[in-house]
């Protein structure tokens, strides 16, 4: 990849080495911390199956190697066995991210015939009921089962958990799961706070204990399952005094392709106003990347204020997530609130440590929002 | 704990990891879920010789056709344990 020559000088931007595809924002599940935007049902259009297959031509011959097909669930894409077959055709690592529902075995057969280099599924938690409260759907069972199938036609799998206030007690039985799941990787989230998971904030976010208990546990099974599963963990970076180099920086490597076609630095930066983000349908995705205005906005760091202007560190996380920035501070070219040189750092300090200290509100008092067409729809409409 | 690799060793990609010549990074890259690893000219073309029937022994006489009169048997073995310990490669 190309880095910056000299500090003053815009840097030539890199390849973009990861593509991906969110095919529709379609979904039988209903998760409250859902990434997809709160508009989602106003963008109803689907790229159609050519219009894809241009895109990961166009994105494989600069450089991108990963391929990501996510959504949304991308089961709902009847040519999605044609997508994996063009995509490792052209010498992609092809990977499915679902939720699992949606899928049987002849199709994880078909999906292996076409090429498909790996599997990930989630589950909302380790039992039954409130997975499927979280999701919605009556789905756990089913994952479960989808699980097994993953691993008998010998892919690669990773189970993603998003862990939050609601399932982060249950580490232990979550870890205990994949290890019966036979897991090559776990990837125990957090998340974000924009979009959903903001709406449902105080019911998500843990408490600094919750958090300590689950860690070393979490550390535990790390050391134990060394060399046969891989445990990913990322705290919630509200708890952090630096902020994560969030997408390894804006129109780095990550390219992101929304169902109706909009072209993203990262799958949360429909929220940031201001931009106008190019569609692939009228654009190609190289002029996209390397000259739209909103790919160059924050790539580099020439948009940067203080403290992270004169910061030593602006080249190792790059100011943090423009996203949050922009919903903490007002404006996303302030730094990331969760480092400790931004002037908001103590007020998020303070307002996390407000939010963590009620008692989980309980659903009769506060329902969880959940990520649907219907409350979308009514989100959307009010503002 | 791994086995310590002998001469003997048969050596093959983990199914957990897909080799390939990556164009645009003008190096082998070893892919695997949502990661790739850019791998040096010399693990490039030992790596490309790691099919599941050639033993370690196979691999360094192809390798020293290749490379006449350089010393590698030492530097092979030590990149294939390195390999090893990373997960990329199995020994049958
Ligand atoms: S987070 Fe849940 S609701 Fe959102 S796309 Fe994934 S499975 Fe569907
Ligand atoms: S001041 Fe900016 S660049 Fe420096 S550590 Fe904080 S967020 Fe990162």
């Amino acid at each position: 990849m190309t880095t910056a020559g000299s500090a003053s000088s815009s840097p030539a931007p890199g390849k973009p080495l990861w593509l991906l595809a969110e095919l529709t924002y379609r979904c039988p599940l209903q998760c409250p911390y859902c990434s997809n935007p709160l508009d989602f049902a106003r963008h109803k259009t689907e790229l159609d199956t050519a219009d894809w297959i241009r895109v990961l031509r166009e994105a494989r011959k600069m450089g991108a190697a990963q391929l990501g097909f996510s959504g949304g669930e991308p089961l709902l894409r009847p040519d999605l066995e044609e997508l994996i077959a063009e995509a490792r055709q052209l010498g992609y690592y092809t990977n499915l991210i679902t939720s699992g529902v949606g899928m049987d075995e002849a199709r994880i057969k078909a999906f292996k015939t076409a090429g498909l280099d790996h599997i990930q599924v989630s589950f909302q938690a380790s039992d039954e009921a409130l997975n499927n409260y979280l999701g919605g759907t009556d789905s756990f069972r089913h994952k479960y089962e989808m699980a097994r199938l993953v691993k008998k036609y010998e892919y690669p799998m990773v189970l993603n958990i998003v862990i939050h206030r609601q399932n982060i007690d249950q580490m232990e039985d979550i870890l205990r799961m994949t290890v019966d799941l036979e897991a090559d990787y776990v990837e125990l989230a957090s998340t974000q706070y924009y979009g959903w998971s903001k709406l449902n904030e105080a019911a998500l976010l843990p408490t600094r204990e919750q958090l300590q208990r689950a860690e070393a546990i979490a550390h535990d099974y790390q050391a134990r399952m060394k060399g046969r599963m891989k445990i990913i963990y990322v705290v919630p970076d509200y708890y952090e005094n630096r902020p994560k180099a969030c997408m390894n920086g804006w129109g780095a490597i990550f390219l992101t392709i929304a169902p109706d076609g909009s072209a993203l630095p990262c799958h949360a930066a429909r929220q940031l106003p201001g931009l106008e983000f190019p569609n692939v349908r009228e654009h190609s995705v190289d002029w996209i990347w390397n000259d739209s205005s909103a790919f160059r906005k924050y790539r580099g760091d020439e948009w940067m204020k203080e403290p992270c202007r004169s910061c030593p560190d602006k080249h190792k996380d790059f100011g943090g997530c423009r996203c949050q920035a922009f919903m903490l501070t007002g404006d996303a070219c302030n730094a990331d609130p969760v480092c400790d040189k931004s002037p908001h750092h103590a007020a998020l300090v303070a307002q996390v440590e407000a939010m963590t200290s009620r008692p989980l509100p309980s659903p009769g008092e506060k329902p969880l929002v959940f990520r649907n067409t219907r409350n979308s729809k009514a989100l959307t409409a009010e503002s | 704990m791994p086995e310590p690799l002998s001469a003997s060793s048969v050596p093959k990609i983990s199914p957990l990891f897909r080799l390939q010549w990556e164009e645009a990074q003008n190096c082998h890259v070893l892919l695997y879920p949502e990661g790739m690893v850019k791998l040096s000219g010399s693990a490039g073309e030992i790596l490309k010789r790691v099919d599941g029937q050639n033993s370690i022994t196979g691999i360094v006489d192809e390798l020293k056709q290749q490379f006449p009169g350089v010393p590698l048997e030492a530097d092979v073995l030590k990149f294939l344990e390195v390999a090893h310990d990373n997960g990329w490669i199995r020994i049958l």
